[in-house]
């Protein structure tokens, strides 16, 4: 009771900082941040006292709905949940303060801050449908208001626009999810879900709708069309909490639906997750490493993590509904600290960007470059956020990687035929899926930060005010220690392990060192990040030491090389579309139909040679396109109802009344 | 007790050492094979080394526009394949610190050092330093879902990722699931050459032109930063061809238990079947011809379908086996 005490104050406090910061304006909007990152503090101590205390904090106010009231619980799934939320808050937060009161700080943004802060915690809270619905639309209604701070721009209209139309489909979806957990009887409160158990088919549509509710949120394909556009359009630290820690709330909510309200899973259950996360992760890199602009190729990639998520899901579904617990803890560690560790690194990304966007106002991959020497701490900490979310050890994000792989070599153990023969494709899609990240991250680092400055901007780009570089050298500094204490936040997940999926992993000391990871058995696999980086560290020093000492440790500074012909102008370098064309032309030919075509004057002919690349979405096709087409075509012709005589109305009226009158009379 | 672990730490730092030391001599002897095949005289087999020390004592020329990653990335990368290949059994199977890495941690560690060697041939901000890179990663995108097959194939037929273990149930059974391996052998060969940037994939020998991959990446690397790139090759080549006599060709591996003879009788195997190996390597070498880049997704493709049936054979041997 004294953590939700806690907690109520954190928000209340934050939402108070929102009102005033809406009415007063002014100096009064640089006092979001300060407040927002004290609250994410108080929030994530709350949120990890429960986590490690293992106790659960319940109540019930009564505001609300007449009938149910108010109902709060922090539970262990919740609290990691709100641990993940807050450090990206926190990290936002203090980017904020870095930013300038005059010209960066508008009461388009910064109250609608606290209050999309607050909403996301409301929604880690909510323990009845009313509140959790409530608290989520207001969470889709102030990231919406964020998107379109820059209304000027047709573009962030445009974006923000999809966004409210996919955000509406996602909260009708999620309605009916709720409405078919709630049964006849209609219990809305979660603990009420908890105990009756719906009828399979049920069950099936309502994971369909939580499927398509939280992966309208989340991005998952084809779901996806807005965030790609959403997620840059806002102000860079709100891209950072929108797809650092929004998407973890998606996730979330199909957590708890799935593991905790809908009752024991069935096999099949497995089979959507994993396949669309499995489509979702590769989409999601081939869109991003063909893509130009520095802030959308992160948000594609957030889509890919969220994809991998959800086949670490669906993995966890199937071994549990086969009753081999031990994967099933695995499978869910993966999907787990996945969010905790992709909520370090992109948020850490985009704060990056937001800086690198600050200092130069430009975020085309191909007008950067060289940044490495104009901005040297941003381009350290980014370098941390890159590899690690390229999923390369010893850092973070290969410890999920890790874990997840592991349950993907169990799953050929499971009894069903559809799932152990798709165990082999599941694993192959998710390492190609590692790999284009590699590239993505390779080619986004490798133009940005290193070679020559490719305009004017990058060649006078400046350094991030020192609060910005605490934040994203603060979440660098986690991805490393994350990348090797793996094992230790594998362990500290072991209570949501247990409400979600009942098992844990193999406890500390099962392994050689206190610290190695062990996924099943010590015999089976294990993976001990401290003890490689010691030897990469050892062998790196010891290298060091014996080159210097027998090398000449002469060093000379001159032109590049570059085989005898270096051309001074930085438009030679490999760009970042030139650096994708081998990726375009071997994947991009079937994934999106890329063409090329080179239009080469003749000898003596004076134009410039062109090229020019043809692409189709189909995804966009199929899934928006040809909906909206379609709703147009029909609304012309209902159009036409609008003109009638007043005879045809009420012979029309007359029609539908009879229709009606005679659908009661055969249901009765 | 205490002997023993003085022993075991012993026989890991003379992996690490053997590698090391073995790596040249390795490439020295594809040289010296692809020579001899082609009726030329070649460089002796110590020519590598010399080469090596060479570098050593030369002077670095480092790029102006070069930063500070350009200058370390070498010594990272040398280290991270260096452990790579230290971590692999070669002579013995269960080595002190063989448990830290399975199969999925090893390929990840190479992908770190490849990734690095990427940006820092992006670092100068040149052109061939960026067709290197890009087409790398385009080639590691292709190889690495195919390794995952054969990952996958290894944990089902021997129920562990960790490298001793595979070695060890190798050893004791070795008419297991012969074909599964043999369509996995032939997979994880053709992911080894594309790794290690070997022809078809690559050719080792090439500068300036506009086909080469890894040597367009290293091109501005002079004195003791190219010293350590070149090693890091050599290095991964020595890993992989352990890997494959690890997984294909365990026998003669001394066993965990064996004392300082039974790991020498290891070594002196494991050496031969190293050199046989890179000998094999010079004759495939010279008997085909370099690919074009955009033709390598069907090379590669090919250790894909051979990978997918390894481990479709592998379901149906386990299913009558059961």
């Amino acid at each position: 009771m004294l953590d939700l005490n806690a907690s109520g104050a954190a928000l209340g406090a934050l939402v108070c900082v929102a009102l005033l910061a809406a009415m007063r304006r002014g100096s009064a909007l640089a006092l979001v941040y300060p407040a927002s990152a004290t609250a994410a503090v108080v929030l994530g101590i709350v949120d990890l006292h429960v986590l490690l205390g293992g106790d659960v904090a319940t109540a019930h106010l009564p505001i609300g709905l007449p009938t149910i009231g108010l109902h709060l619980r922090l539970d262990a799934l919740s609290a990691f949940f709100g641990l993940v939320v807050n450090g990206g808050v926190l990290a936002a937060s203090l980017y904020g303060m870095g930013l300038d009161r005059a010209t960066e700080m508008t009461p388009r943004v910064e109250p609608l801050f606290a209050l999309f802060v607050a909403a996301m915690n409301l929604v880690l809270l909510a323990d009845d449908a009313y509140a959790f619905l409530f608290s989520w639309e207001l969470m889709s209604l102030a990231s919406w208001a964020l998107v379109i701070a820059r209304h000027i721009d047709s573009e962030c209209r445009r974006a923000a626009h999809l966004y409210l139309v996919m955000a509406t489909i996602g909260t009708v979806a999620l309605l009916f999810a709720f409405g078919g957990l709630a049964g006849q009887a209609g219990g809305y409160a979660f603990s009420t879900m908890r105990n009756q158990v719906p009828q399979p088919l049920v069950a099936a549509l309502i994971l369909l709708a939580a499927l398509v509710g939280c992966g309208s949120k989340g991005g998952l394909i084809p779901l996806h069309a807005w965030l790609p556009l959403a997620h840059p359009a806002a102000p860079s630290h709100v891209s950072a909490l929108m797809s650092g820690v929004m998407t973890k709330v998606a996730i979330y909510c199909f957590v708890r639906i799935a593991f905790d309200l809908l009752g024991p899973p069935a096999w099949w259950w497995a089979l959507p997750p994993i396949v669309l996360g499995v489509l979702t992760a590769v989409l999601g890199l081939l869109y991003a490493v063909l893509d130009g602009d520095l802030k959308r190729v992160l948000a594609y990639s957030t889509i890919e993590n969220v994809g991998v998520i959800f086949v670490a899901l669906g993995l966890a579904l199937a071994f549990r509904a086969n009753g081999q617990d031990g994967a099933a803890a695995v499978a869910m560690a993966a999907a787990l600290l996945h969010c905790l560790n992709h909520s370090w690194f992109k948020s850490l990304l985009f704060l990056g960007a937001g800086a690198v966007l600050h200092a130069t106002g430009r975020r085309d991959l191909d007008g950067l470059g060289g940044l490495i020497h104009r901005m040297p701490r941003t381009a350290a900490f980014f370098l941390v956020g890159a590899l690690a979310i390229a999923a390369l050890p010893p850092l973070n994000g290969f410890v999920s990687e890790w874990l997840l792989f592991q349950a993907v070599m169990a799953a050929p153990e499971l009894p069903q035929a559809a799932l152990h023969f798709a165990s082999p494709a599941i694993g192959a899609m998710l390492a190609l899926a590692a790999a284009l990240a590699a590239a993505c991250f390779v080619r986004v680092y490798g133009t940005v930060f290193l070679g020559r400055p490719r305009s004017a901007e990058a060649a006078a780009a400046h350094e991030a005010p020192l609060v910005q570089q605490v934040a994203l050298g603060g979440l660098a500094v986690l991805c490393v220690l994350g990348g090797l204490l793996g094992s230790v936040l594998a362990w500290a997940l072991g209570p949501v392990l247990a409400q979600t999926v009942g098992s844990a992993l193999p406890g500390d000391g099962s392994g050689p060192t206190p610290l190695s990871l062990v996924a099943f058995d010590p015999e089976r696999s294990i993976y001990d990040a401290p003890v490689i980086a010691l030897f990469v560290l050892i062998a790196s020093l010891a290298t060091m030491l014996v080159v210097h000492r027998l090398s000449a440790r002469r060093t000379r500074r001159g032109p590049a090389w570059d085989c005898g012909f270096p051309d001074p102008s930085p438009l030679t370098q490999y760009t970042a579309s030139s650096f994708a064309q081998p990726l375009r032309r071997v994947y991009g030919t079937t994934a999106f139909a890329a063409r090329e075509t080179v239009d080469m004057p003749p000898p003596g002919d004076g134009r410039p040679a062109r090229l020019a690349v043809a692409s189709v979405d189909y995804a966009w096709q199929a899934f928006y396109a040809l909906p909206a087409r379609l709703v147009l075509r029909l609304s012309e012709r209902l159009n036409a109802l609008q003109f009638l005589t007043i005879r045809r109305y009420l012979g029309l009226m007359f029609a539908a009344l009879v229709i009606l009158l005679s659908i009661a009379a055969l249901t009765t | 007790m205490t002997g023993d672990l003085v022993l075991q730490f012993l026989a890991q730092g003379a992996q690490m050492t053997m590698v090391l030391l073995i790596a040249p001599l390795a490439v020295g002897v594809v040289r010296l094979v692809k020579a001899r095949l082609m009726r030329r005289q070649g460089p002796p087999l110590l020519q590598v080394y010399r080469d090596l020390a060479k570098l050593l004592r030369k002077e670095s020329v480092i790029a102006e526009s070069a930063s500070w990653l350009f200058r370390s990335a070498p010594y990272l990368i040398f280290a991270l394949t260096w452990v790579a290949a230290a971590l692999v059994p070669s002579f013995a199977s269960g080595l002190m610190f063989n448990w830290a890495a399975d199969v999925v941690a090893l390929v990840a560690l190479l992908g770190a050092a490849r990734a690095l060697l990427a940006l820092a041939g992006m670092d100068v901000g040149t052109s061939f330093g960026g067709i290197g890179s890009s087409r790398e990663m385009m080639i590691a995108t292709l190889a690495e879902p195919a390794m995952m097959l054969i990952v996958l194939t290894l944990a089902i037929a021997a129920g562990t990722t960790r490298l001793a273990g595979v070695a060890d149930f190798f050893i004791a059974e070795p008419w297991a699931v012969r074909v599964t391996l043999a369509l996995s052998l032939i997979a994880l060969v053709i992911v080894a050459l594309a790794e290690n940037a070997r022809i078809p994939v690559d050719n080792p020998a090439t500068h300036l032109e506009l086909t080469m991959v890894h040597e367009a990446m290293i091109l501005e690397y002079s004195g003791r930063h190219l010293a350590l790139v070149e090693a890091a090759s050599h290095l991964k080549l020595v890993l992989y061809l352990s890997l494959l006599i690890c997984l294909f060709a365990p026998f003669g591996m001394a066993p965990a238990t064996a004392g300082p003879t039974g790991w020498l009788a290891g070594l002196v195997v494991w050496a031969a079947k190293l050199l046989l190996g890179a000998a094999l390597l010079g004759v495939w070498e010279v008997s085909i011809a370099k690919m074009r880049v955009f033709r390598l997704p069907d090379f590669v493709g090919v250790a894909f379908v051979f990978g997918f049936l390894a481990i479709l054979l592998a379901f149906l041997s386990r299913g009558a086996m059961a």
